[in-house]
C-alpha cells in the first residue's frame, strides 16, 4: 500500500518505494535515500511541519511539501 | 602545498580545521564569488601548508549557492584554489554515505586522505570497519581514525598528509560517465545510484553489521525542544537570557573603551600641535576608530552565545521549530541565524546567509536584517528613553523604561517581519527555498571552536565595518569642520560677542566654539536646510545634523548632539548633555525634547538605514547596487512615516 511519507504517523517505519520530487529528489539522493531504504518520522515539529526522519541512523528534517514526493510502504510484517 | 578540506556536513570538519591551523586562520573570499575562505597554515615540521577549508557537501554537485564552490574547484584542475591533496572527513557511524563524496572525489584524481572522524562514538555504536580492507579498494589513500575534538589523531594525520600519494594511473572507484555536467540531473542521480550500488555491495565485508543505537539522551532531549509549547518557550527563555546577559555584561567594557578613547583624543590633542592634522586625527580618526571599537564586547557576546547555541547542536532544533512559522514570510527557517546575529551587528548577520539556498529567501533574510535593531542603536535608544520616558515601574516591578526598550527592538522585529511579507509579493525567482537538513546529536560545546568562531566574526566586524565607518566619520568630519568661509566666520564672531561666552570658563567657551563651526559647516547648513522636512516629525535643526552624521554609524548620534549643543561631557552617561536636553528651548519656547519628539526620533531610528557599511556588504552579497538602494529608500520611507505617525498620535 503505498502512501506518501507526509502521511505515516509518529514513530512508524516505512520503505522507500519511489522519489518523484520535481527538483530536489537529487538531494535526497545524495544523501543516501532510495528505493529500499528504511525510514522511521521520529517527530513532528509544532504545526505538524516540518517532520523529522531518521535515515541509515542520521536524524534529517523535511518539509511536508517535501516529504509529500516521497513513497512509501509500510513494513511487511 | 595546497591542501583543501572536505566532508558531508556535520562530520566535525570544521573541528579538524581548527585543531589543524589553530590561530593561523583567515576568512577571505573565493575568487569572483561571495564564499567565504577559511583558510590557514597547518604546519608539518618544518613545512608550511595552506589550508582551506570547503563548505560542507554530500556530493560534489551543488544544491546551494556555497555548494558551488566546491563543483567549481574540484572540477577545474587549473582553479586557483584546487588542491594538490584533500582531507576527506568522514562520519565513521555513517560510512555508507559518507563514502559518496569521498568516491568522487577519488575518481577526480585528487591525492587524498580519508579520515574517520568521530571514531569514539562509532565505536560506542557498536560499529567496526576494516580498515585495511577499505584501504585496498583505494589504493594510495591514507586512512586515519580520529577523534578531531580532543585532538586524537592528529599526529597520525600529519605523517600521512606526507604519505599519501595518488598514482594518476590508478583505476577509478566508478568507471562510468564522470563528472557530470552541472546542469544534467539525470546523469547526476544515475551516476550517485550507482556510486551507492557499488557502495553497497563492497561496504559489508569491510564493515560489520550495524547496530541503529541511539543515543538516548538525544532523543529525551529533542522529545522537549521540539515539543509544541516547550519547544518555543524554551527557545524565548534563551532568547531572553541572552539578551539580559548583553545588556548587563556588555554596557561596562563599552563605556570603557568610549572613555579610553576619549581620554586619548584629548591627550593627543594636547601633545601635538594645533592644527588640521591635530583634528583630523582627535576629532575625526580616533572617534571614528573608538565608535567601531567600543561595540566588540557586545558583539563578542551575543555571537559566543550563537556559537554555544550551533556547536551544542541545539540550532538546527531552533531552525526545525521556527521554519513553519517564517515560510509565510517568504522566509526560511534558516533565516533565524541572520536575523538573530544581526541583532549584535548586521554584516556578519548578512554573510551568514550565504547557508540559504534559494535565492529569493536569502535577499529577503539581507534586506530586512537591519531592521533588527543592532548594537549601535542602543546609545540612540538609551539617550532618547532617558530623556523622554519617565523613570516609573509598571505593576510595580517592570520598569517601564526597559518595556519601551523591549517595544522597540519588537518593532524592528514586526517590522522586519511585515517587510518580508510585502517583498515576498513582488520579488521574482525560479528557484524554490528547501529545508531537508540533517540535525546532528547533541554535543557538548569545545570552548576551543567556539572561541576561533568569535575571533573570526569580530575580525568581520572590525574590517568590513569598520573600514567603511572610519571613512565616513572622516568625510563627516570634513564636512563638519569646513563650510563656506563667511558663514563659518560670522557664527564664530557671533558667539564670542554674546554674553553667555564672556562669562564661560575655558573649556566651556572651547565647546561654545565648536558649537558654532558645527552650524556654519557644511552640515550645519545643510542641517538647516532640510529643516523644513524634518519638522513635521518634531525635529529642529539641531537634529537634522544629528542624523546627517549617523549615516557613518548610529551612534554617532550622541557625540553629533554634544558637540551642536556644547556640551563638554567628562565621561560616557552623558549627564550633561541629557541636562542641555531636557532644557533645550525652541522658538516658541517649548521644550524640544518632549515625548512626542523623542518617541517620533526612536521610531525613526528603528526603521532608519543609516549605517553605510551595511549598504557596502549588501551591494556584495547581492552583486548589485539595486539592492541596497532600494533598502535605502524603503527603510527611509519607513522611517519617515512611522515617525511622523508617532509624532502626530503624541501630540
Amino acid at each position: 500500500m503505498s502512501k506518501a511519507l507526509s502521511e505515516i504517523a509518529l514513530g512508524e517505519i516505512v520503505i522507500v518505494e519511489s522519489i518523484t520530487h520535481p527538483y530536489l529528489s537529487n538531494k535526497l539522493i545524495e544523501m543516501g535515500m532510495q528505493a529500499g531504504t528504511e525510514l522511521e518520522l521520529l517527530y513532528k515539529a509544532p504545526f505538524g511541519d516540518p517532520i523529522a526522519i531518521c535515515m541509515h541512523g542520521s536524524m534529517i528534517s523535511l518539509r511536508l511539501d517535501e516529504a509529500k514526493y516521497i513513497h512509501v510502504s509500510s513494513i511487511p510484517i | 602545498m595546497k591542501i583543501a578540506l572536505f566532508g558531508n556536513p556535520n562530520t566535525g570538519k570544521s573541528s579538524m580545521f581548527n585543531l589543524l591551523t589553530g590561530l593561523r586562520q583567515q576568512v577571505s573570499n573565493f575568487p569572483g564569488v561571495t564564499i567565504e575562505k577559511r583558510s590557514g597554515t597547518l604546519k608539518i615540521g618544518d613545512q608550511k601548508h595552506e589550508l582551506t577549508d570547503f563548505p560542507g557537501t554530500y556530493s560534489i554537485y551543488p544544491h546551494s549557492l556555497d555548494e558551488e564552490i566546491v563543483c567549481q574547484v574540484v572540477t577545474n584542475p587549473t582553479h586557483e584554489d584546487f588542491p594538490e591533496l584533500a582531507i576527506v572527513v568522514v562520519d565513521a557511524s555513517n560510512l555508507e554515505r559518507n563514502m559518496l563524496l569521498f568516491t568522487q572525489l577519488y575518481d577526480l584524481k585528487i591525492p587524498l586522505v580519508l579520515v574517520l572522524n568521530m571514531w569514539d562514538i562509532a565505536e560506542k555504536n557498536g560499529v567496526k570497519i576494516d580498515i585495511q580492507a577499505l584501504e585496498s579498494v583505494f589504493p594510495g589513500t591514507p586512512m586515519i581514525t580520529m577523534n578531531a575534538r580532543i585532538g586524537l589523531g592528529k599526529e597520525r594525520l600529519l605523517a600521512a598528509i606526507s604519505t599519501s600519494k595518488r598514482a594518476q594511473e590508478l583505476s577509478p572507484f566508478y568507471n562510468g560517465f564522470f563528472p557530470c555536467p552541472i546542469d544534467d540531473k539525470d546523469a547526476q542521480k544515475q551516476e550517485m545510484q550507482d556510486r551507492y550500488e557499488k557502495l553497497r555491495a563492497i561496504l559489508p565485508t569491510i564493515q560489520g553489521k550495524k547496530s541503529s543505537v541511539k543515543s538516548t539522551f538525544s532523543r529525551k532531549l529533542d522529545a522537549i525542544l521540539i515539543h509544541r509549547f516547550w519547544g518555543y518557550f524554551i527557545f524565548s527563555a534563551v532568547l531572553l537570557i541572552i539578551f539580559q546577559f548583553i545588556f548587563a555584561f556588555a554596557t561596562f567594557p563599552m563605556d570603557w573603551i568610549e572613555h579610553l578613547f576619549i581620554t586619548l583624543s584629548t591627550w593627543l590633542s594636547g601633545a601635538l600641535p594645533q592644527g588640521v592634522l591635530n583634528n583630523l586625527l582627535t576629532q575625526g580618526i580616533l572617534p571614528g576608530i573608538g565608535g567601531v571599537l567600543m561595540f566588540i564586547p557586545q558583539i563578542a557576546l551575543l555571537f559566543f552565545f550563537i556559537a554555544l547555541l550551533e556547536e551544542s547542536g541545539y540550532l538546527s532544533r531552533v531552525v526545525f521549530i521556527m521554519d513553519r512559522l517564517m515560510r509565510p514570510f517568504g522566509l526560511n527557517g534558516k533565516s533565524i541565524v541572520p536575523l538573530m546575529s544581526s541583532v549584535a551587528c548586521a554584516i556578519p548577520g548578512i554573510m551568514a546567509t550565504r547557508t540559504i539556498s534559494d535565492w529569493k529567501e536569502r535577499l529577503i533574510t539581507i534586506i530586512i536584517a537591519p531592521l533588527m535593531s543592532c548594537s549601535a542603536r542602543i546609545p540612540v535608544y538609551t539617550l532618547l528613553i532617558a530623556l523622554v520616558i519617565p523613570k516609573t515601574y509598571v505593576f510595580g516591578f517592570i520598569s517601564l523604561q526597559g518595556l519601551v526598550l523591549f517595544a522597540l527592538y519588537s518593532l524592528g522585529l514586526v517590522a522586519a517581519l511585515l517587510l518580508a511579507l510585502v517583498l515576498k509579493k513582488f520579488i521574482r525567482s525560479k528557484d524554490k527555498g528547501f529545508l531537508i537538513m540533517e540535525m546532528p546529536e547533541y554535543k557538548k560545546p569545545r570552548w576551543n571552536n567556539i572561541m576561533i568562531s568569535i575571533t573570526e566574526k569580530i575580525k568581520v566586524f572590525v574590517w568590513d565595518a569598520g573600514k567603511v565607518i572610519l571613512a565616513i566619520s572622516i568625510l563627516l568630519w570634513v564636512l563638519a569642520s569646513y563650510g563656506p568661509s563667511d558663514s563659518m566666520s560670522a557664527k564664530i564672531k557671533s558667539v564670542k560677542e554674546s554674553a553667555l561666552y564672556k562669562k564661560s570658563t575655558e573649556p566651556q567657551k572651547e565647546t561654545m566654539i565648536a558649537s558654532a563651526k558645527l552650524e556654519g559647516s557644511f552640515i550645519g547648513i545643510t542641517g538647516k536646510y532640510i529643516e523644513p522636512i524634518i519638522s513635521p516629525l518634531g525635529y529642529d535643526w539641531k537634529i537634522g545634523i544629528s542624523l546627517i552624521t549617523s549615516f557613518a554609524a548610529r551612534e554617532v548620534f550622541v557625540g553629533s548632539l554634544s558637540t551642536i549643543y556644547a556640551v563638554h561631557d567628562e565621561n560616557e552617561r552623558h549627564e550633561n548633555l541629557q541636562t542641555h536636553l531636557k532644557e533645550a528651548r525652541r522658538s516658541d519656547g517649548t521644550p524640544v525634547y518632549t515625548l512626542a519628539t523623542g518617541a517620533s526620533l526612536m521610531v525613526f531610528y528603528v526603521f532608519a538605514m543609516q549605517c553605510m557599511a551595511t549598504l557596502a556588504v549588501v551591494k556584495k552579497e547581492t552583486k548589485s547596487w539595486r539592492w541596497p538602494l532600494i533598502q535605502l529608500v524603503i527603510m527611509g520611507i519607513m522611517a519617515y512615516v512611522g515617525a511622523l505617525i508617532t509624532y502626530l498620535l503624541l501630540t
